[in-house]
């Protein structure tokens, strides 16, 4: 029926405590989607050009460092200034609360907090996924 | 039931009979007394009657300022060495005015761009008697100089300085990723720092060789004994090959491993490191000097076994891996705060963490022995199980050309991340079990303060290097920089060069970018997940 869902799992910011992202990428990819993985110091430019390169209908942005609230608007803003708000964007990491419903109301379509189940997020990028396809414009 | 069957395996994976008995020790089973080769039950005859270990809790946040107030702080709490955490910028080499610093300045530790941020950092603490171990990797030599520096200016006798740097570079590209150059010319850098440690500074401990972070990175306990120890005999084969004798340097390494939840797998892993390291250092190096062959370390709790569920149950995790740690006869130890799923630690967290430490010491009275479950047959076949997998391992890299090798391969990076990956899929189904995780769940979210750190550090931060900037005189800074880059260009020891460009007021991203034209930097392939 559909093709498989595919998402960018990307790691923005100095940190390379990559551990998450691995198993996120992994898990993805044994749900049957297909995951590229940018590896680390991603610049926003850098993710939101491979997101389009790609041709990805997610991003997942794995961010521990406390950064998010530099980096994450500045991925939106460029997927708005490139036309590409169809992607979604799904955060992990340490983010607390507050900054996690701040994201939600920048436009990120979920936020993930430790402890996260791998089902979880898994259902979410599905669902992102979803909302993707049916944007539209989209041609895949 | 397939619930219950991994219980009755250590957290590694390692079959666990249902009983043990004498029939279980080797027949030549033989375990000299603490302070006797090969050191399974400890390095010192009297262990912590002799000297207790050192209670240092890593810390750094915001700005050098304020770090110094939090590290004053602890010392009148109690603690009894310093632990600096860098912010993520320093780590990486780059100025809080660096472009690639944007939201990271001060957020996971101290700034430190120039020798100004280091003398605030030890303002009002003597560097002559406080000992200070430093979390620093790709620019250790900078830093350290930077360390060096100041401690002079303060009039320290800097033969006499003690602490650690921890300068592991290898298990930066195997686990935590916090590289600059590629691994070839890293080493350089860090043999550069053990040869000039064994010269200037006898009583620093040049590195600390890791294992904490490849557990953190999701390893075994097994990979994680094995990786670290295989580190280490890289780090000795290339001081050797620099012209030093072996019982030159050895005796200043130093070891830092995770106290992790499996409790006797954990303390099995403390004897048989201290027993393989013995073994290798003499048989393999020739070592004479007994204090080679010793190996001393640093633990730290698993901070990757802390929840943000429930997080007042990190309290009683936290306690449980530091009394493995001192059960396994660590020198010094770090425990975590309870808040540390969610931010740099509150002072009341850091505190009671402190404290921790305090009441397994003064209160629980396990301190009294060395090594008081030596002889335990179960404990004993964990430690004999992990010694023999630790050698398949070093077989492995061997073969594969030694550590740097088996790096640019992606081997140890692979492994790790397929345990990383086994461990998560058994907390999915509910095979590893975590406490208000995935079983024991509450609805309601338990309340805690956290550390909030702003973006005024950051500020506070720029404005302070565009001084040092504007101060120093800019001639003497192209001078050592100029200068550093020729010793880089030839085989020279660099540290006198690194320390002449810190004395000038260099910035530590200047002097990281003049070594970056020399020696490239390193990209890591992007393995498959």
């Amino acid at each position: 029926m559909n093709a498989p869902v595919r998402v960018l799992v990307a790691k923005p910011g100095l940190d390379g405590h990559d551990r998450g992202a691995k198993v996120i990428a992994r898990a993805l990819r044994d749900a049957g989607m297909e995951v590229i993985y940018t590896g680390l110091r991603q610049t926003p430019e850098m993710i939101v050009n491979a997101a389009l390169e790609e041709d990805v209908q997610v991003i997942g942005l794995s961010i521990l460092s406390g950064a998010h609230n530099a980096i994450v608007p500045r991925v939106l803003a460029l997927l708005r200034e490139k036309e590409m708000t169809d992607v979604k964007v799904i955060v992990g990491g340490i983010i607390p609360d507050e900054d996690a419903r701040e994201l939600l109301a920048q436009g990120v379509a979920a936020v993930f907090q430790p402890g996260a189940s791998l089902d979880a997020i898994v259902a979410s990028v599905q669902q992102a996924a979803g909302m993707a396809r049916m944007a539209p414009g989209r041609k895949t | 039931m397939i619930r219950r069957k991994r219980e009755f395996a250590t957290s590694g994976g390692t079959p666990v009979a249902p009983s043990y008995g004498p029939e279980d020790l080797p027949p030549n089973f033989d375990l000299p007394p603490a302070g006797e080769f090969p050191f399974t039950r400890g390095i010192h005859r009297d262990m912590y009657r002799g000297r207790p270990w050192t209670m240092r809790q890593f810390s750094g946040f915001a700005t050098a300022e304020e770090t110094n107030r939090r590290y004053r702080y602890l010392l009148e709490q109690g603690q009894t060495g310093l632990s600096v955490a860098f912010d993520l910028p320093t780590l990486m080499g780059r100025d809080a005015d660096d472009p690639e610093s944007e939201g990271e300045v001060g957020k996971c530790g101290a700034p430190v761009s120039s020798l100004a941020d280091m003398e605030t950092l030890f303002e009002g603490i003597p560097l002559g008697s406080v000992s200070v171990s430093m979390t620093i990797n790709s620019p250790a030599a900078v830093i350290w100089a930077m360390y060096l520096g100041v401690a002079e200016k303060q009039g320290a006798n800097v033969a006499a300085l003690r602490g650690t740097l921890q300068n592991d570079i290898l298990k930066e590209y195997i686990a935590q990723k916090e590289y600059i150059f590629p691994p070839r010319p890293s080493m350089r850098l860090v043999t550069d720092t053990i040869e000039f440690g064994a010269r200037e500074t006898p009583l620093f401990h040049p590195i600390s060789i890791s294992g904490y972070h490849i557990r953190e990175a999701g390893s075994t306990a097994l990979e994680e004994l094995a990786f670290t120890l295989r580190d280490g005999i890289e780090y000795v084969e290339w001081a050797l090959e620099r012209g030093l004798g072996i019982d030159e340097f050895a005796p200043r390494l130093s070891f830092f491993f995770n106290a992790h939840n499996d409790f006797f797998e954990e303390i099995a892993k403390f004897r048989a490191a201290r027993r393989i390291w013995a073994t290798i250092m003499r048989g393999r190096f020739g070592a004479r000097d007994e204090r080679s062959l010793k190996l001393r370390f640093h633990a730290q709790t698993a901070g990757c076994s802390l929840t943000w569920q429930q997080p007042y149950n990190n309290v009683v995790r936290t306690a449980i891996q530091a009394l493995a740690a001192v059960l396994g006869g660590a020198q010094s130890l770090h425990t975590n705060s309870l808040d540390e799923a969610y931010a740099l630690p509150s002072e009341h967290a850091a505190t009671l963490a402190l404290r921790t430490q305090q009441v397994i010491l003064h209160e629980t009275g396990v301190a009294k022995e060395p090594d008081p479950f030596g002889g335990s047959w179960y404990l004993e076949h964990l430690t004999d199980e992990l010694d023999r997998g630790a050698h398949k391992y070093f077989e492995k890299i061997d073969e594969m050309g030694g550590m740097i090798s088996a790096i640019e391969h992606g081997y140890p990076q692979a492994e790790i991340a397929r345990s990383s990956y086994d461990y998560q899929r058994r907390v999915e189904t509910g095979d590893t079990v975590v406490v208000g995780v995935n079983r024991f769940k509450s609805g309601e979210q338990q309340p805690i303060d956290t550390l909030h750190i702003g973006e005024t550090a950051a500020g506070a931060q720029f404005a302070r290097l565009r001084k040092v900037r504007a101060e120093r005189s800019a001639d003497a800074v192209r001078r050592a920089l100029d200068r550093l880059r020729n010793g880089a260009e030839k085989r020279d020891n660099l540290m006198p060069f690194i320390l002449e460009a810190v004395k000038s007021y260099a910035t530590l991203g200047e002097i990281c970018e003049s070594l970056r034209q020399v020696f490239g930097v390193w990209q890591e392939r992007n393995f498959t997940v």
